[in-house]
């Protein structure tokens, strides 16, 4: 397949719209709209709601009634709806097809979890509702913490934090409160330089050093650096596993052991649990903490950035040292443990992380999630996706470099190289190159430890037919940057836009919009 | 299982090409003692549609809703109607599938929705820029008192007394770790917010004053003395908005010199949700930008000259600073950001003003007929679509025993504050759009009834 589908070859050129055709007067082109901004389409004036007047007694604003124009444009509701749909066009998403970013876990997002949490029993109740009036709601916190637990191994679950690196938060906060409980001040936390940068951003955001740890070159932990490095001033050891590289750490249990010989915690990422759920449960591996995206495993949608989930599932050591609130099972229901009812027995949290009770329209979701796939069906998710990033990676190894192929096969995701692309081409060009194929690039230049890494995870729920026209696809690119093909370096030629200059973006930043005369007197 | 497409002999063929002769040799990495043996404890087997759905159902008809009855409840998250287009707009798939837009040119649609959110926000706090959002209110404010922390090289924060409960709890969590020093505060049954008090405890250490408009009390004061006080200082003001649908009526905390506004924008386009996911509103002055935590998205052009967005100034963020990155924050509620800037576009200026103006008029009327209730005593009679009534007895029973007869009454201050005996008899009323005479008299004629 050197060739796409409609026929275009790079050599062809392009005639600067894309398609080869004449300019257009609008500079659409057919589907592909353009769209202005809402400011310069609507009017202060202009409203897509009718808003019922309510007569008012004398005004009770204490006088600080906002006078001045706010500059906020309105749209009627058809303008509204077209102004989004048409934006909406310019999005890629999983929706329309392979979206294999590493480390992301872009899946399908079932249907059915949007009609559950759009069920007003959970969508329309007050967080500060009496507790009584919300047992439904607590009774699914205290499901989901249930399956969590048991798929895990662990002895508890934080269901409160907002994000992977929330519950990372979560995780390293139980850990020092723990460590200070014992009267230690343990002051490093150490981190493999291929971890996500959250983990070391999470560590000092709570007052810690951050140490590396080197990588074998086989892409994992090296465990005899780790234990030289151990001590008395090591807090915690901060692991992803499945790591980054794709790769299972085989010696987690070795890694756990040492950690805890040296009187250290260990902190599982768990973002990658989506490729080990119903076959290993990492309570078995000696992790004390570890986060769960409930927005990759548990498929809850990404958003375009969030909202996400990130429960913390705790061992026997951190269970009392769990963030408020949480929920329990009582004789006559399910309680809320909050500040107030804490009490002696829960005296040792180490406080309130977020407002309220966590991300229930996620919970939701992913309780969905669980239930429709049940045990047989997590196990399968696992399997599949091994499966497919295995494929991924046998099926390129021969045309891409890939540095960790020999050590054997890989979990969830694939990783390649541009070593060997010709000299002056990059990931960037063929993540660039991709687009035009009709997919979302795959994570480029993560993690840090593969030069030029290109990390691709297609997730369970891509079918064969697609992973081989995929694989076509980034042969048919790579054997271009190997071949030198220059046309790669304008790539993408298709998309609602070509490379765009980030340069200019952040030398410059325009982060709102100004009227053209207020911005020509800004200069 | 409806959501796996590999079909057993896919399987087979997939495993011959990897060199696997079972599924089992591509876990040959996983040591055997972690493997499971079985299947998971207790979970059944997959279910379908149907199955989940009545399950799913069950549990939500446990739950006595916002929707049920009159319903007043407040205090940072509140009832306001969500248009059916937000929620329409919000299932695109192209919307809700997405990812992050770190491909920009085939991300556009979410990068020009964020710049366009950014500048609605900025606009309705009267600062000049901000951010792409953050997890809540509550997580935006603690990351204002760290930004504080960076631009002023101090570590003391006064947080005023009307500062919502968790989000001071939040802060008093994270402030154990970080070692800044909070001086924090119980609120008073008084007719004006702590604003005086807090002007008092400026000093040259103090790093910045976090205050809420309107405060969990529901009380609105000028802040323009209180800016001018942490200037003479340089110190910085943070204001926290719980409720948006505010600045449609009152003077944005920007105007009044706030340096860093940050707030929960829930109300709207988001929905109750029983507390998440919610929306976190960041803005401050131009000169911080580069200590703002979280996305940025920016205008710039494409190699053809064409208009574009792409995230930008991530030089400050964990992906590449790591370490020495503003925050740690990765994923932020676009989702929400995106149902913000939906319903605020429906709004529009003029339909934001209406909209404010019925929250406050309906506020109005009901806090003239419950101050007519005997018991029932008004705190204050500066606010937006909140108010805090003094009870001839403790609010909780009261509100518990409306909540039997089908009013959700309010929020008790005994909920939100039960180390304060003080506060106990203290019930915060929300008023929004949604309220109607009806609900006003229910609400009326049961607090008679309780405090009878």
């Amino acid at each position: 397949m050197s060739i796409n589908q409609s026929g275009w070859r790079p050599e062809m050129g392009n005639s600067g719209n894309g398609c080869g055709g004449p300019a257009t007067y609008t500079g659409n082109r057919a589907l592909m709209l353009e769209e202005p901004l809402l400011f310069e389409i609507g009017k202060l004036s202009n409203t897509g709601l009718d808003i019922e007047e309510v007569k008012a007694p004398a005004s009770r604003l204490g006088g600080l009634e906002r006078k001045a124009d706010i500059g906020l444009p309105g749209l009627s509701e058809p303008e509204t709806v077209r102004h989004y749909t048409r934006l909406s066009r310019q999005n890629y998403a999983i929706d329309l097809g392979l979206f294999p970013l590493g480390s992301c876990t872009m899946k399908h997002n079932p249907r059915l979890n949007e009609r559950v949490a759009r069920m007003p029993g959970f969508a329309d109740i007050h967080p500060l509702q009496p507790v009584d009036t919300v047992q439904g709601a607590l009774e699914v916190i205290h499901q989901l913490a249930h399956w969590l637990v048991t798929l895990t191994g662990m002895h508890s679950v934080a269901m409160s934090p907002k994000a992977g690196a929330h519950g990372e938060l979560c995780g390293i906060l139980a850990i020092r409160a723990a460590l200070e409980a014992r009267g230690d001040t343990r002051s490093v936390i150490l981190v493999p330089e291929s971890a996500h940068g959250t983990n070391p951003a999470t560590a000092a955001f709570a007052g810690y050093k951050v140490e590396n740890i080197p990588a074998t070159k086989d892409g994992r932990v090296d465990l005899a650096a780790l234990q030289e490095r151990l001590g008395p001033d090591v807090a915690a050891v901060m692991i992803t596993n499945p790591n980054t590289c794709g790769l299972f750490e085989r010696d987690m249990k070795a890694i756990s052991d040492a950690v805890h010989a040296a009187g250290a915690l260990v902190y599982c990422d768990g973002a990658n649990f989506n490729a080990i759920v119903g076959r290993v449960r990492p309570g078995d591996l000696g992790v004390d903490a570890m986060h769960i995206n409930l927005h990759k495993t548990f498929s809850t949608p990404h958003g375009g950035g969030g909202p996400g989930s990130g429960p913390v599932v705790f061992s026997e050591a951190l269970t009392s040292f769990a963030p408020l609130p949480f929920v329990e099972k009582t004789a006559d229901g399910f309680a809320l443990v909050e500040e107030e009812t804490a009490g002696e027995h829960h005296a040792r949290s180490f406080g309130r992380m977020v407002a309220f009770h966590g991300q229930m329209g996620m919970f939701t979701r992913a309780l969905a999630y669980i239930l429709s796939h049940g045990a047989d069906g997590l196990k399968q998710v696992a399997e599949d996706a091994v499966l497919n990033a295995n494929y991924i990676l046998r099926s390129l190894e021969d045309v891409l470099d890939a540095p960790f192929a020999a050590s054997g096969p890989c979990m969830h995701e694939a990783i390649f190289s541009d070593a060997g692309l010709a000299e002056g081409f990059t990931t960037l060009d063929i993540a660039k190159a991709l687009i035009d194929e009709g997919y979302h690039p795959m994570t480029m230049y993560f993690p840090l430890v593969v030069h030029g890494a290109m990390l691709v995870e297609p997730t369970e729920t891509e079918s064969k037919d697609t992973l081989d026209q995929f694989i076509g696809a980034l042969r048919s690119v790579a054997e271009r940057a190997k071949a030198g093909d220059e046309a790669l370096k304008g790539a993408p030629y298709y998309a609602p836009r070509r490379r765009l200059d980030e340069t200019q973006a952040a030398r410059k930043p325009v982060l709102v919009w100004n009227e053209p005369q207020q911005a020509e007197a800004a200069e | 299982m409806r959501y796996l497409p590999l079909t057993p002999s896919d399987r087979q063929a997939m495993l011959a090409k990897v060199g696997a002769k079972t599924i089992d040799d591509l876990f040959a990495d996983v040591p055997e003692a972690a493997r499971l043996d079985g299947p998971i404890r207790d979970l059944p087997p997959h279910a379908s549609e149907m199955a989940v759905e009545r399950h799913m159902s069950r549990l939500a008809a446990k739950n006595q809703t916002a929707g049920d009855g009159p319903f007043f409840l407040g205090c940072g998250a509140y009832k306001h109607h969500v248009p059916a287009t937000v929620d329409h707009i919000i299932q695109r798939g192209e919307f809700l599938t997405a990812y992050t837009p770190y491909q920009p040119e085939i991300a556009q649609g979410t990068l020009q929705m964020l710049f366009e959110f950014q500048t609605q926000v900025a606009r309705l706090f009267g600062v000049d820029v901000a951010n792409a959002s953050m997890y809540d209110g509550s997580t935006a404010c603690w990351e204002a008192i760290t930004m504080a922390r960076r631009v002023t090289k101090r570590a003391k924060a006064i947080l005023s007394g009307g500062l919502h409960p968790h989000y001071v709890s939040v802060a008093n969590t994270m402030a154990k770790f970080t070692g800044d020093h909070l001086v924090t505060a119980t609120p008073t049954l008084t007719a004006e917010p702590d604003t005086a008090d807090l002007i008092g405890q400026i000093d040259d250490d103090t790093s910045c004053v976090v205050v809420q408009y309107p405060d969990i009390l529901g009380r609105i004061g000028d802040l323009s003395d209180l800016a001018d006080a942490c200037h003479a200082k340089k110190a910085l003001l943070i204001a926290v908005v719980t409720e948006p649908v505010a600045l449609g009526a009152i003077k944005s905390p920007g105007e009044m010199g706030a340096d860093i506004v940050v707030g929960e924008g829930q109300s709207i386009g988001v929905g109750l949700q029983f507390g998440g996911p919610y929306l976190g509103l960041f803005g401050c002055s131009q000169k911080l930008v580069r200590q703002m935590p979280g996305r940025l998205c920016g205008e710039t052009t494409d190699s053809e000259g064409k208009r574009g967005f792409v995230l930008t100034l991530s030089t400050r963020e964990q992906h590449i600073r790591r370490e020495k990155a503003t925050s740690n924050i990765c994923t932020n509620s676009g989702l929400c950001a995106l149902a913000f800037s939906i319903h605020m576009t429906l709004l529009g200026e003029a339909g934001l003003r209406k909209l404010a103006a019925a929250n406050h008029a309906r506020a109005c009327q009901a806090a003239e007929r419950l101050s007519k209730v005997p018991g029932v005593e008004l705190v204050s009679d500066a606010f937006f679509n909140e108010f805090t009534v003094k009870l001839s007895q403790e609010a909780r029973p009261v509100v518990r025993a409306l909540a039997d007869r089908g009013v959700l009454a309010g929020v008790s201050l005994g909920r939100l504050f039960p180390e304060a005996a003080e506060l106990a008899n203290g019930l915060v009323v929300a008023v929004t759009e949604t309220v109607t005479d009806e609900d006003i008299e229910a609400l009326a004629t049961g607090l008679q009834e309780a405090l009878a």
